[in-house]
């Protein structure tokens, strides 16, 4: 593991979230596409949140938006 | 300066998402209806010092947290932990397989991850202390930004980066700890 996949990895959820300077995010950007083992890391904890984001996620049952409504109707009154 | 005029079409699509949150905070599906209840009506009566233009949905969720702290954590049903151990990074990638998986395609990947079941999923992101909870469903399951965490969590960026991403991690752990129970990942050699 070089300095650079070291210092990618740090910078993992950083990057991911899109929360780094442009400069950082570049020098980044080129390390994972000069390195499969970072490349594959990296594309491994993209899809996982999205598979945490997919299977975290509820729908809202259909009496509570009627008792929302009604409940925000009553202070109209 | 907003009306109440147009809080039911702006705030209402917005439910999905605060519900999925209410009921990964509150752990139990009457008291994420009531905590989504109650974020609705406070918003309605606040909803003239909101302002247009500016994000509605972390406004709704800075209003669901603050209930959720408010009259929720007081009424905690079981004792809860404060911290997490922190895990390595790319703990379940590791585990899983690493580069073994990635080198038989994406769709291995995906399919390793797709074993989870949306129970486990819930279940591993449940039992995390309730701060990493709130940061991961902010920052995971809703995408806000460092930043609109921070306003809606009222905390500075630094800890919601700390939360986040020791929470990411904590939940990694978990998911390889049901996907251990369940014999969908074998246990390997020199990770534990």
């Amino acid at each position: 593991m070089s300095e650079h996949c070291r210092e990618s990895v740090d910078l993992l959820y950083h990057y991911l979230d899109g929360e780094l300077a442009e400069e950082h995010h570049i020098t980044i950007r080129r390390h994972l596409i000069d390195c499969p083992p970072c490349w594959s890391a990296f594309e491994f904890e993209t899809e996982l949140r999205v598979v945490i984001a997919h299977k975290a996620k509820e729908q809202v049952p259909a009496h509570l938006r009627q008792r929302v409504f009604d409940a925000i109707s009553q202070l109209e009154e | 300066m907003a009306d109440q005029a147009t809080f039911a079409e702006q705030a209402m699509e917005h439910m999905p998402s605060l519900y999925t949150a209410a009921l990964r905070m509150t752990r139990n599906p009457a008291d994420a209806e009531d905590l989504v209840q109650e974020t609705y009506l406070k918003a309605y009566r606040g909803f003239g010092g909101f302002t247009e233009g500016t994000n509605l949905k972390a406004w709704l969720y800075r209003i669901l947290t603050n209930t959720y702290i408010n009259i929720y954590r007081a009424k905690k049903r079981r004792p809860e932990e404060t911290d997490v151990e922190d895990f390595e990074s790319l703990y379940l990638y590791h585990r899983l397989g690493g580069a073994e998986v990635a080198a038989a395609g994406r769709s291995a990947e995906e399919e390793v991850l797709d074993r989870f079941t949306e129970t486990e999923v819930k279940d591993a992101i449940e039992a995390l202390p309730e701060q990493f909870r709130m940061a991961v469903i902010l920052g995971d399951v809703e995408g806000f930004s460092y930043k609109e965490m921070a306003e809606i969590l009222d905390v500075p960026i630094g800890t919601v980066m700390s939360r986040l991403h020791r929470g990411r991690r904590a939940l990694q752990k978990r998911l390889y700890d049901f996907g251990r129970q369940r014999g969908l990942v074998p246990a390997r050699e020199g990770t534990e």
